[in-house]
């Protein structure tokens, strides 16, 4: 294969890993914005909705396309429910101090894992695609479902965006976001606004793994590899910002697929990790973001 | 401050490790190679300390400085054959390095950005260790031949594979760890660590360096990591990747919590606590990450001030 078609291929891979990236880091985002909560149980969620994806896929049976809509359905509400309990249990009782909360979302991260680890089991499981349907390019040909993971993720992304932008839930969020004492002054039940926002964030993690696992397997340590690559996406699209998030995930996604193609996946790692540190110290802000009031 | 109190402070140190040196001939054989691997991670847990509890700056990322010491150490001795000391020395200076490195960066930024920026630094530390697998062998790991790790003295050579001869050379850094970190915690540059960690603004208006200051505590946080990573390398004869993962980022974050962050003593109890609590619960379950998830949800929640700091705060208000 010649240089120009090999490149689309990168260019194609990279552009899954976004739109996955995109869907996990936009919870990371949402969460950080709003609550002001690093989440480093996030990639745990997302795990946790590959696992109960396999399970309800597993029970549900017929044809492949039944199971994955079920768990499309199930597994972010069971996460969400998940997280929103860890939120009223936890979170809500350090009032949401950075440094207290950070260090118990750590402790989740270990339950969720080891909880998994022990009802799962350590294997790697497959979840179905929903169709197999290769679709034919001059020069090779591409999974069908992969174009379709793609497709929905960014119609989730324009989604929440309508969502929060468009509706009364979305206008509660941002104002908790712009000023959380001022909305709570004018009646606005900041308490419950951060539950739902942690739920939700859970659930775009959980979303996100449903539409990976038939293409990547579900297994109880794959959580931290996106985990760390939501933060890049999130400190280089500024903490907080959604619009900078969703281009930073295209951004990261894409050069993530096309630097493994042609060098290695550990020297692609290793490179956008000291990137975004160094982004971090120099321009705290992020690429995208403004400078904080 | 309490300068009437030096003497059973001091009295109070050395007894814990008059006692610990007494365990060597009293602790069965298992619970003295367990007591020996416990003495040499409190002194990551102590370098730990120095940055989290005493000054404030709460690290994601404390494994590649004991990442920095455990390399330093194990790589020169594995593939240059240097002497066991000069390996000791040589991964000092690693964490001495890599904490200056570090730090200049990393304490450009505060609060959450700092915790992330740690984080980040140490997964790239991570992936180097992956990277050069050729000279690291990753996750696997390199065995340091016992005869390399043999320490020549004038008239003597110490064999650490020997468990009592191991357990003393632990209990040697940790006591001189625990002198250093007592010694700094009582000058005036432990007060002023303090004293950024309590309020940084008013430090810096009363013309203290504070970002010197915090350098400073970096480095020695660093170096202290390093002498642990280092010891462990030479003492256990072990060296892989895995000691640079994020858990072993986490592990000391744990340890110090639960012994009691801002106190002397706080990092061996916490250490030495945990480690017991799996390895009695391992007994009945393997499930030893949600042991040490509850605990770490458990600690914030209701125990925020571990087990020595809730001592100092209800009965021994002198405990450095």
């Amino acid at each position: 294969m010649s240089f120009g078609p090999h490149l689309l291929l990168a260019t194609l891979e990279g552009l899954v890993t976004s739109a996955v990236l995109a869907l996990m880091a936009l919870g990371l985002s949402l969460v950080f914005g709003v609550m002001r909560v690093v989440n480093v149980a996030h990639g745990e969620f997302f795990m946790l909705g590959a696992v109960v994806a396999w399970w309800v896929a597993s029970i549900v049976g017929g044809h492949p396309a039944v199971g994955f809509l079920a768990a499309l359905v199930v597994s972010p509400l069971v996460v969400a429910a998940v997280a929103f309990a860890a939120e009223r249990l936890v979170l809500r009782r350090l009032s949401y101090e950075p440094e207290a909360t950070i260090v118990a979302t750590i402790g989740l991260l270990y339950i969720i894992q080891q909880l998994a680890l022990t009802f799962y089991g350590p294997e790697a499981r497959p979840v179905e695609a929903p169709f197999s349907i290769r679709v034919t390019l001059p020069w090779f040909g591409y999974s069908g479902y992969k174009l379709f993971v793609i497709a929905v993720a960014a119609l989730l992304v324009v989604a929440t965006w309508l969502m929060l932008t468009r509706t009364r839930a979305g206008l509660l969020m941002r104002a908790t976001q712009y000023d959380r004492e001022t909305a709570q002054a004018f009646a606005i039940p900041v308490d419950r606004v951060y539950a739902g926002v942690f739920a939700l964030g859970a659930g775009l993690a959980a979303i996100a793994a449903v539409l990976i696992v038939p293409i990547q397997q579900a297994h109880y340590l794959m959580g931290l590899d996106p985990l760390l690559l939501s933060f890049i996406v999130v400190i280089i699209g500024g903490l907080g910002s959604l619009r900078g998030t969703v281009l930073a995930a295209v951004l990261i996604g894409l050069s993530d697929g096309i630097i493994s193609v042609f060098f290695s996946p550990t020297l692609a790692k290793m490179l956008a990790t000291l990137l975004v540190a160094l982004v971090l110290v120099f321009r705290p802000q992020g690429l995208f973001g403004t400078a904080p009031r | 401050m309490r300068t009437d109190g030096l003497a059973r402070i001091v009295a109070l140190h050395l007894g814990l490790v008059l006692l610990l040196l007494a365990l060597n001939w009293l602790l069965p054989e298992y619970h003295r190679g367990v007591f020996s691997r416990i003495l040499v991670l409190a002194v990551f847990a102590m370098g730990y300390n120095v940055m989290f509890g005493y000054t404030g700056l709460l690290s994601l990322g404390h494994a590649m400085f004991f990442a920095a010491g455990l390399y330093g150490a194990g790589l020169t001795v594995y593939h240059l054959g240097w002497p066991a000391p000069a390996g000791f020395a040589a991964g000092l200076a690693a964490g001495l390095a890599l904490a200056l490195a570090v730090g200049v960066l990393a304490l450009r930024t505060t609060g959450v950005a700092f915790m992330i920026v740690t984080l980040m630094f140490a997964q790239v530390i991570y992936l180097l260790t992956l990277y050069f697998t050729t000279y690291t062998r990753g996750e696997e790991g390199l065995v340091l031949a016992p005869e390399d790790r043999f320490i020549a003295l004038p008239g003597a050579v110490l064999d650490p594979t020997d468990p009592s001869t191991r357990y003393l050379l632990a209990l040697a850094l940790f006591a001189a760890a625990l002198a250093a970190t007592v010694a700094i915690v009582r000058a005036p540059f432990g007060r002023t660590l303090v004293a950024i960690r309590e309020n940084e603004e008013r430090m810096r208006m009363l013309g203290y360096d504070v970002f010197a200051n915090k350098l400073a505590a970096v480095a020695v946080s660093g170096v202290l990591c390093a002498a642990a990573g280092a010891a462990y390398a030479l003492l256990f004869g072990y060296v892989g990747a895995g000691f640079a993962s994020i858990q072993y980022s986490i592990l000391p974050l744990l340890w110090v919590l639960l012994g009691g962050a801002a106190t002397t003593l706080g990092p061996i109890v916490g250490t030495l606590a945990m480690f017991y609590v799996v390895d009695v619960t391992s007994g009945y379950t393997s499930a030893y990450l949600l042991v040490v998830g509850l605990a770490l949800i458990l600690l914030i929640l209701y125990f925020p001030r571990g087990l020595v700091g809730t001592l100092r705060e209800r009965w021994l208000p002198w405990l450095p």
